[in-house]
């Protein structure tokens, strides 16, 4: 099964690269022949020479970044993308959400359409489709959305999962919170799961777990690619009967759970997006890797399969993506004492959670208490709500590794405190005219806020 | 990738604009050793084949043959272009790009933007609309004059409502040099209020430069460089305002400031032309540092001024302690370019859109008022065709209008703002 990539914009690009890099060479060191095989034939299709090409878009606005990817994937010499699976502008989208969406996107809304198209006809069996931007800018953002729009459009019954890079908190760009909040409103309509990757968070472990001492996108970049590796190279589920040809991202036919749904359900399986954003209300899904260390650390450090289990339940409920300096006084509530309030008590309540577990001695790996019923919202039975894959194959170069994919109110504060901002920034309508200029009106600003609201609400109900 | 042209007009327009065609081939020549034609070029230069008469062009890839500026000089008298046309810059323009008279404005605001303006509109912009074609994919228009004379400022000024009028997708950047309060022109004053209306009105942002600060940063760095702090090791000529490793040989007065204006046009635009982990291209300056249409007055700065011998170079990410708009309180864009300039390791450029103009403009106001409540030289104006009293009253009142604007702004400093209402969803 075949998943293909769109990368967008200079933030898409650049992590879609350095994923792919990951992937293949994990995917060629791999010892097993049926895990390299099934993940190559995941994310490349190989040319009559048996070269690897990934399958993958890129798509920008200006030229530069596309040039530089598509350079440094044929320098690696293990892997290219395709000569021909790239679409630029001369110009680019100038930060602006509105001029992303309104004009560039159906502009060349042909063009990115048949790349799509000529991608996925080179697939036997299409798994789903990742679209890969950062929210900041205006391409990304925009564009992205407008072809996450296409891809709804044409691929009514595939599975889409859009992977988002937020903007650290300081600001990168200054319009961020209006680009951010108007593509995070649009997308809960078009996505299956948006998972998100949060530049200050990727920034702390640079700094503190892999001791980076001038940390620059490219470390951030790789240590994006390598949290979304762990969970997107292929893995066993406890029904697959050692075969790796499970759809990663779903299963086709699965309906969307409901509350109501939920009882009628004969058998669960572990899922990435059908399993974790059960819920149409609920589709935000964040990443938890452990251990995370400086590669030169690696050989020197041996891990347990329990001490490595312990220390990610405890980041989870803590709702901490770092091993160090974790709250171990967080606790699960009693059952009276569920609290309904955004601030009040630091326990993050998951929805959804799917642990993917890789490396040595997997199978004797127990769940680590991380399917403890305590841990969730009371409405799901902990059995739909927890779902665990496991692989022998150590992933890069880690000999165990634990990777934790929740759906839980682990972005509330983040998305709380970016509609706040955006409503500030809004009430002196500052740079509003950019915006309209472009062809998006007053209203359409207060639809993506109100919508943003009722996810907030949504989330900080969870209990 | 994209092109931008340069329009250049007036003598300090054409003085500054030619340090930075200079200090662009030097940055240029230092970045490309293969002498190819790369886009980098391509942004600001084309590629000719100077046998041919009809100039024809090469594409990006080939070698260098001939490179020409994509630029228009305008002056309305030809002391200045003469001299560019006869020093080492002038292989790098043709008689094309070149529009002069021979009398000057008179230093004559009016003189400049309605005399002059009328008579070469249709040469001026046919003028442009050749720069412009001969662009793959325009971005941007850099304007560059003074406020305080009469071609710089008027006609400049009309030019730029020209761009706005024939090229209006076309992000206009103008460097506006303002006079200092000793400025020699008794009537800069008039001058530079009437041509700030129209900078209001016609420029998406502005670069305010002031002279007095050009004057100081130049002070201070003849200091530095002849001090005698210990521990202190300049290394000569890499200042920002050396023009060493360029084309034009001995420094002549006001090269030096013009120098630090042709290194910020080269600053603004390097994220453009060279690759980095963080883009920005030029329509995103406008894009994050203007939030209201009128208030994109932007103050430049640049640095290091000079390079130390032994550099420690900090990387803390810069610490907002300034004090920001409530609704804007992290309000910063940042880009990341991976070529510095020539003779450094290392260069910032910041562009602020910051209430600290005000006093700037409210200067201005008062040595207008000064004049114009005399009514002294006013009659020269008055006596060029086209020019009315109310064009004074109506430039006094938009310069008016824009300071309590940003007084408005600095007035909300000290208080503590609410936060806007959010909305809270029934459940």
């Amino acid at each position: 099964m075949s998943v293909v990539t769109v990368q967008l914009g200079q933030c898409g690009n650049q992590v879609g690269q350095e994923l792919f890099d990951i992937i293949c060479s994990d995917a060629q060191e791999g010892q097993r022949k049926t895990y390299s095989a099934a993940s190559c034939e995941r994310f490349f299709h190989q040319t009559a020479q048996g070269d690897l090409v990934a399958r993958a878009l890129l798509v920008d606005m200006e030229p530069k970044v596309i040039n530089r990817s598509m350079s440094m994937a044929a320098k690696s010499g293990r892997w290219s993308y395709g000569a021909s699976s790239h679409f630029s502008q001369k110009q680019g989208s100038g930060n602006n959400w509105a001029n992303g969406y309104c004009v560039h996107g159906p502009c060349h809304r042909d063009a990115v359409e048949e790349l799509v198209r000529r991608e996925v006809e080179r697939c036997d069996r299409l798994a789903g489709l990742i679209a890969m931007m950062s929210v900041a800018g205006g391409t990304g953002s925009g564009v992205g959305t407008y072809v996450t729009q296409c891809l709804r459009d044409i691929y009514p019954s595939s599975f889409i999962l859009n992977h988002l890079t937020w903007p650290y908190g300081t600001g990168e760009v200054i319009v961020q919170n209006y680009n951010s909040v108007l593509t995070l409103a649009h997308l809960y309509q078009l996505s299956d799961a948006i998972l998100v990757h949060e530049n200050d968070t990727v920034h702390r472990i640079c700094s503190r777990l892999l001791n980076i001492k001038h940390i620059s996108f490219s470390d951030v970049n790789r240590v994006i690619a390598h949290q979304l590796g762990s969970i997107l190279q292929p893995a066993l589920t406890a029904d697959s009967h050692g075969a790796y040809s499970r759809n990663p991202l779903g299963e086709k036919g699965q309906t969307l759970l409901t509350p109501a749904v939920v009882d009628r359900r004969l058998h669960t399986h572990g899922e990435l997006v059908s399993a974790l954003a059960c819920h149409p209300e609920y589709k935000l899904l964040s990443l938890c890797t452990i251990p995370q260390m400086a590669s030169s650390s690696i050989a020197y450090s041996t891990f347990s399969w329990p001490g490595l289990l312990k220390h990610l339940r405890q980041m989870l409920i803590s709702n901490t993506k770092m091993e160090e300096g974790i709250d171990w006084q967080v606790r699960p509530p009693a059952d009276s004492g569920r609290s309904r309030s955004l601030t009040g008590g630091s326990f993050n309540t998951s929805l959804a959670n799917l642990l993917i577990l890789r490396g040595k001695d997997v199978y004797s790996a127990e769940t680590g208490g991380i399917d403890d019923p305590a841990l969730y919202t009371s409405w799901l039975p902990s059995k739909e709500a927890f779902s665990l894959w496991k692989s022998p194959v150590p992933f890069n170069k880690y000999e165990k590794s634990a990777t934790l994919v929740s759906n839980s109110q682990a972005l509330l504060r983040p998305l709380d405190d970016m509609v706040g901002k955006v409503w500030n920034m809004f009430a002196s309508r500052a740079y509003v005219h950019q915006y309209i200029k472009f062809g998006i009106s007053e209203e359409d600003f207060l639809d993506s806020f109100t919508s943003l609201e009722q996810v907030i609400s949504s989330y900080s109900q969870l209990c | 990738m994209t092109q931008s042209v340069v329009v250049q007009v007036g003598q300090c327009g054409n003085q500054a604009g030619c340090r930075f065609w200079d200090l662009a081939l030097r940055e240029h020549a230092h970045v490309n050793k293969r002498g190819l034609y790369d886009e980098a070029l391509n942004s600001f230069f084309r590629n000719v084949d100077s046998r041919k008469s009809d100039g024809a062009e090469f594409a990006v890839g080939g070698r260098i043959q001939h490179l020409k500026a994509r630029a228009v000089l305008v002056d309305m008298e030809e002391g200045v272009v003469n001299q560019i046309l006869q020093g080492p810059l002038r292989e790098v323009f043709d008689s094309t790009q070149l529009l002069t008279d021979v009398s000057g404005s008179g230093n004559n605001w009016a003189v400049g933007n309605m005399t002059y303006g009328s008579a070469y509109r249709e040469k001026i912009v046919d003028k442009l609309r050749k720069a412009a074609e001969q662009c793959d994919c325009l971005q941007c228009f850099f304007l560059i004059h003074s406020m305080g004379g009469g071609t710089g400022s008027g006609l400049g000024t009309r030019v730029l409502s020209l761009l706005e009028e024939e090229f209006p997708e076309v992000c206009r950047v103008v460097t506006s040099i303002y006079p200092s309060g000793e400025d020699d022109v008794i009537t800069s004053p008039y001058n530079s209020v009437l041509a700030m209306n129209k900078l209001t009105e016609h420029a998406d942002c502005v670069l305010l430069v002031e002279n007095q600060s050009l004057v100081d940063i130049v002070n201070k760095i003849k200091v530095m460089s002849h001090g005698t702090k210990p521990g202190l090791n300049i290394k000569r000529n890499s200042a920002v305002t050396s023009g060493q490793g360029g084309l034009s040989g001995a420094e002549k007065p006001f090269d030096a400031m013009n120098n630090i204006v042709a290194n910020l046009l080269l600053n603004i635009t390097s994220s453009a032309r060279f690759e980095g982990s963080l883009n920005m291209d030029l329509n995103e300056i406008a894009m994050n540092l203007v939030p209201f249409p009128r208030l994109h007055y932007l103050v430049p700065s640049l640095t290091p001024l000079y390079t130390l011998a032994d550099i420690n170079v900090p990387t803390r990410r810069l610490r907002p302690s300034l004090p920001f708009v409530s609704w804007n309180q992290e309000g910063w864009k940042t880009s990341l370019c991976s070529v510095p300039p020539v003779g450094h390791s290392h260069s910032l450029l910041a562009l602020a859109n910051n209430t600290c103009v005000k006093p700037t403009f409210m200067e201005l106001r008062e040595r207008f008022t000064k004049l114009y409540r005399k009514k002294a030289h006013l009659h020269h104006y008055l006596h060029v065709e086209g020019m009315e009293q109310s064009f004074f009253s109506e430039a006094i009142a938009s310069l008016n209008s824009l300071i309590e604007e940003y007084h408005h702004l600095d007035a909300t400093k000290a208080r503590l703002t609410p936060d806007a209402p959010r909305l809270s969803i029934a459940r």
